[in-house]
């Protein structure tokens, strides 16, 4: 039985498949309307996301499914003490698919050991976070047309993202790829991405503080939040919050055909003069992430169409 | 210091020298009911220092275990006075129970019944992951 908890549990050819599914699912939603009739997912939430759960809910509306579940850990069994591996057995009994956030690392892969019904890891804490990496895969390839020749800055929030760390290590498996970290030095993307993913494939990558320079080389600008609770002091913060605001001013020197992505909340770092720029994709993002959830569903159910 | 040779039993040896203790706690030597011998600080031609631990029975060993606290110690086996076998232990490519992921927001942290499993992803730095977090594991010995 197949899960998917990590990213990298695809093959390159895997994801292939999954965006040529996609990518007949939108151009095609009626063959698709009826496919998990009389199957039903889970949405098991063990703490709050709305973006993620409705995406997941709309996927299996669209493919004709059902959906059952709840959004946060008090409504659940969980709170009076229940065993993740126990509710999800008792869920499995309900549901032919689950998809599930828990904000303890490696919860989803507790509940697949047992292998009672595919399991989605709809992000675990500061973990994983896969179906957000499918949404960016399916960006970047409708966009660009290919995962090979870009260069793709990451901007923010590099050491905690875990949609940065995801998108590195999916995209450093392609040929002729750069990647250019913008972010303040307390931010930095963690060592091991670079000695554990990057240097042994001999990736280039460099390290810089300013978004303005990087700009002109960029194919692919991934935007991140800097969040406040990563500082330990206020100053810190309130100097660097306003570095990595994205706004047309700063994207004059950026090429033409630049794709801006954002996973989404935003807070205030890409303006909302930005969002009428036919290069910000972070909205697309979003309905490509329901699109691969619908195609990841339809993989994990064995569901041919 | 004279200490006998044993007829029949284990020699651990090339310890690295200090953790000759550690690793009789672990293997809980002291529930043994035959003699037990600890010798630490020996002269070593090749670490300099090492610690000893000879046990007088033959006894079920968990090399995972040995061979990630200290992967340099040889195991020799010895029956009726003979050395029968030796082994040189290596890095386990998983490790069980035997330390606890220290991340507060791994799954281990709040789930009793959990195994607390580590893989080996660096043979090189000798780093050990938690399976669930992906957190690093405490270091016995680099």
């Amino acid at each position: 039985m197949k899960h998917l908890i990590d990213i990298m549990e695809l093959s390159t050819q895997e994801l292939e498949e999954l965006i040529a599914c996609a990518e007949d699912i939108i151009a095609n939603p009626a063959k698709y309307a009826q496919a998990c009739r009389g199957k039903k997912l889970a949405t098991l939430f063990f703490e709050p996301s709305t973006r993620t759960r409705l995406s997941f809910e709309a996927a299996m509306y669209e493919l004709g499914g059902q959906v059952l579940g709840f959004s946060e850990a008090s409504s659940s069994s969980a709170a009076k003490g229940e065993s993740v591996s126990d509710t999800v057995h008792t869920v499995s009994c309900y549901a032919d698919i689950i998809a599930m956030r828990h904000p303890k690392e490696g919860a989803p892969l507790v509940a697949s050991r047992r292998n009672w019904v595919p399991i989605i890891n709809a992000g675990d804490g500061g973990h994983y976070h896969p179906t957000q990496t499918l949404a960016d895969l399916l960006t970047i390839h409708r966009e660009k047309g290919r995962f090979t020749g870009l260069t793709i800055g990451l901007c923010g929030d590099l050491k905690f993202g875990r949609t940065v760390h995801s998108l590195v290590s999916a995209m450093s498996r392609y040929e002729d790829i750069r990647f250019v970290f913008i972010s303040p030095e307390e931010l930095q993307v963690p060592e091991y991405i670079k000695t554990d993913v990057l240097e042994p494939r001999g990736i280039p990558y460099k390290e810089v503080a300013s978004l303005e320079n990087a700009m002109p080389e960029l194919d692919i600008l991934y935007m991140t939040r800097v969040q406040r609770e990563r500082f330990f002091n206020e100053e810190d913060y309130v100097r660097l919050k306003d570095t990595y605001i994205l706004t047309p001013d700063k994207l004059r020197n950026a090429k033409e055909d630049l794709s801006i992505l954002h996973p989404l909340p935003r807070v205030n770092e890409i303006s909302v003069l930005v969002d009428d720029d036919p290069r910000a994709c972070y909205f697309k993002q979003v309905l490509n992430g329901k699109y691969m959830r619908m195609a990841l569903i339809l993989k994990l159910l064995e569901v041919k169409v | 210091m004279i200490i006998g040779q044993i007829k029949d039993g284990i020699v651990l040896d090339h310890i690295t020298a200090g953790r000759g203790m550690e690793i009789y706690r672990i293997l809980k030597l002291h529930e043994l009911d035959c003699t037990v011998a600890m010798i630490e600080n020996a002269e070593s031609v090749k670490l300099g220092r090492k610690d000893i631990i000879k046990v007088g029975k033959v006894i079920d060993l968990n090399f995972d275990i040995l061979g990630f606290i200290d992967p340099g110690i040889t195991v020799n086996i010895i029956n009726d006075g003979k050395l029968v076998k030796r082994a040189h232990l290596k890095l386990p490519e998983r490790i069980r129970d035997v330390i606890r992921c220290k991340n507060p927001r791994c799954i281990t942290s709040t789930e009793q019944e959990l195994t607390h499993e580590f893989r080996l992803t660096d043979p090189a730095r000798k780093v050990y992951r938690c399976i669930y977090c992906e957190n690093e594991a405490p270091q016995i010995i680099k």
